[in-house]
């Protein structure tokens, strides 16, 4: 050890001399939240994959599905029952003589329906019941929270099946059973982020400036919890688009002729033995769509908050 | 730690409370009752007349249901005549928990094996399959799985019978499509736990003091990241009796959720909210059980719940 400490000539170093400023010299323009975001999101190529696919099913879903088909998702044609994929039914025909192609993308339209009004839920009711809860705190909170934990003992399918019998079966019934209770964990999460953040200094700060609650809650508190609620949004909405396709599949959700993922994969697997294609296309479009809307969430977690990165 | 169970006790019962209230209301709304059913025999109609008094006020009729359900009677199902809902559930529990219970333990024992192995390996191709795994299994959903598992080792491959349920290899194919999402539950969170208490100074501490790498693993790694665990529970449970009613119904297993479904297209509305309220309690319990555990396990969170 001695001996290898000696052979090393001093010559062969070279003293960095660096300004002690250079250290405070700021390198690049200075980068926002969501620019850094999004150059976090831009490397991880699952994510950037996930959302290119779904604004192309979204397109397909709404407009592309729709324009280049000529086929009803409704008509039926008893003399073209059960023809597998064609040039004529890209997807192939059902039952009843119904093009595939149509209703597969119809049922895609109920599912993007149900992850939109789950996001709005999620934003209109949990968000704002967070704020107030954890805003306020207190008494209010009490009560609020109480609520909360009541109604998460409840399990969703309960709720939707309680809904799904007091009502007619359909897609507001599910949209109810839904929005009744998808909000809550949101809730708490948002509850969680003001009870950390209204103590801080810059709330301190807008208050002794006369802000009023409103105003303190609406440019500060929500604004600081902005990636926390998206992040959130992307994981409520597959476990919408979930339920949905699950009341469906067990009968309980939208109701012939109108078509859900989840009815289609359910009558599909009814006839599996002799027309596999019937379960297979509404299958992978559904699983498509679960895998992307998971990894996208997963993504944008990451590059929204890199310390819960996991 | 007993102000804290007695809270969460408290909860429960409230819960309870509700979900049994709003059945109730709900039952009373709906159209129909057991004396305009046509099928009912003029006695059992009598019986029932004087089990429930359903010519009394409802707040009477309330207080009688509550007592009822407390004691565990949930009314008689309108479908199979003259049969009460308790028994019906007790005679399909056995098949829904075997199939259930054998799908936890395999999703659990894979799941870790996995979880673990992709943690050991950091970032190799062990690691890969475990979040390929865990992505696929919370993204395809047991109605798609089932049929594809019916379809390649039922149909083509015929290793398993695909449908019924009359020995232990019928239970093979409805207990596997189960138990992927635990394995894929289990392993993401194992391997989450891990990597995190791998990172930990006491490990390092343990590894400088000479302990054998398998030695740390097995006592310092691998007890400390298995705790978080415990909050896997309520959701497995919740998970297992909502994919119950689909599998059960796709391989034709006589259990309470094929039961439930077929009591939702006849319309037996008495078996419908008795199955409801016989799950709810299933998932509150579990909850419990979570709550208590976790308790028990970090006392940061009981204390937080005593500063209120």
């Amino acid at each position: 050890m001695e001996t290898r400490y000696r052979e090393l000539d001093p010559s062969l170093f070279e003293s960095a001399d660096i300004d002690a400023y250079e250290g405070e010299r700021i390198a690049g323009p200075p980068v926002g939240f969501w620019r850094d975001a999004w150059i976090r999101l831009k490397k991880n190529r699952g994510a950037l994959v996930s959302l290119a696919v779904l604004v192309l099913v979204f397109a397909v879903a709404f407009v592309i599905g729709p324009l280049i088909s000529s086929h009803s998702p409704y008509a039926q044609d008893l003399s073209q029952r059960y023809l597998g994929p064609t040039s004529k039914f890209w997807f192939g025909t059902d039952k009843f003589g119904r093009d595939m192609w149509t209703r597969v993308w119809a049922g895609t339209r109920v599912s993007l329906y149900i992850g939109l009004l789950a996001a709005l839920m999620d934003i209109f009711v949990g968000v704002v019941y967070g704020a107030v809860s954890g805003f306020l705190g207190g008494r209010v909170d009490d009560v609020l929270q109480r609520g909360i934990e009541i109604l998460n003992g409840i399990p969703y399918l309960v709720v939707a099946i309680l809904a799904m019998i007091v009502f007619d079966p359909g897609i507001i019934t599910i949209s109810i059973a839904i929005g009744l209770t998808g909000w809550t964990y949101m809730a708490r999460i948002v509850r969680g982020r003001m009870l950390q953040l209204k103590d801080q200094e810059f709330t301190l700060a807008s208050r002794s400036l006369g802000a009023s609650g409103f105003r303190l809650v609406w440019k500060h508190l929500i604004p600081n919890s902005l990636g926390l609620i998206v992040i959130n949004l992307m994981f409520t909405i597959p476990a919408a688009i979930f339920a949905e396709a699950f009341l469906s599949f067990i009968g309980l959700g939208i109701q012939v002729p109108e078509a859900s993922l989840g009815s289609l994969i359910s009558d599909g697997a009814a006839e599996l033995r002799f027309h596999p294609y019937l379960l297979w296309l509404p299958s992978l479009v559904f699983c498509l769509l679960m895998i992307c809307f998971n990894l996208f969430g997963d993504g944008l977690r990451d590059a929204l908050d890199p310390k819960m990165r996991k | 730690m007993i102000r804290y169970v007695a809270r969460r006790l408290v909860y429960m019962l409230a819960a309870l409370f509700i979900i049994v209230s709003v059945t109730f209301f709900i039952s009373k709304a709906l159209p129909g009752n057991p004396f305009s059913n046509p099928k009912l025999s003029p006695q059992i109609r009598e019986q029932l007349f004087e089990k429930y008094g359903l010519d009394e006020p409802l707040y009477v009729q309330y207080a009688k249901y509550m007592a009822n359900v407390a004691q565990g009677d949930l009314g008689n199902s309108y479908y199979f005549e003259g049969r009460s809902v308790s028994q019906l559930i007790l005679q399909r529990l056995p098949v829904s928990a075997f199939i259930g219970i054998q799908a936890v333990i395999f999703g659990l024992v894979i799941g870790m094996v996995l979880g673990i192995v992709a943690a050991l390996w950091h970032n190799t191709v062990w690691d890969t399959l475990a979040v390929v795994v865990a992505i696929l299994g919370v993204s395809v959903p047991t109605f798609v799985l089932a049929p594809m598992l019916q379809y390649w080792l039922g149909l083509k491959l015929g290793w398993f019978p695909i449908a019924f349920f009359e020995s232990w290899i019928y239970s093979v194919l409805p207990s596997l499509t189960l138990s992927v999402f635990v394995i894929s539950t289990v392993a993401r969170f194992m391997r989450t736990e891990m990597l995190e208490v791998m990172g930990q100074d006491y490990i390092t501490l343990a590894k400088a003091k000479g302990i054998s790498g398998l030695g740390v693993i097995v006592k310092h790694v691998l007890r400390n990241a298995m705790i978080p665990l415990v909050t896997v529970l309520a959701p497995l449970t919740i998970y297992i009796i909502v994919g119950s009613l689909v599998v059960e119904q796709i391989f034709a297993v006589p259990g309470i959720g094929e039961q439930f479904v077929q009591s939702v297209f006849v319309n037996d509305y008495a078996m419908i909210l008795g199955t409801t309220i016989f799950f709810s309690v299933l998932f509150i319990l579990a909850l419990f059980i979570q709550d208590i555990m976790y308790g028990i396990i970090d006392p940061r969170i009981r204390v937080a719940g005593a500063k209120e």
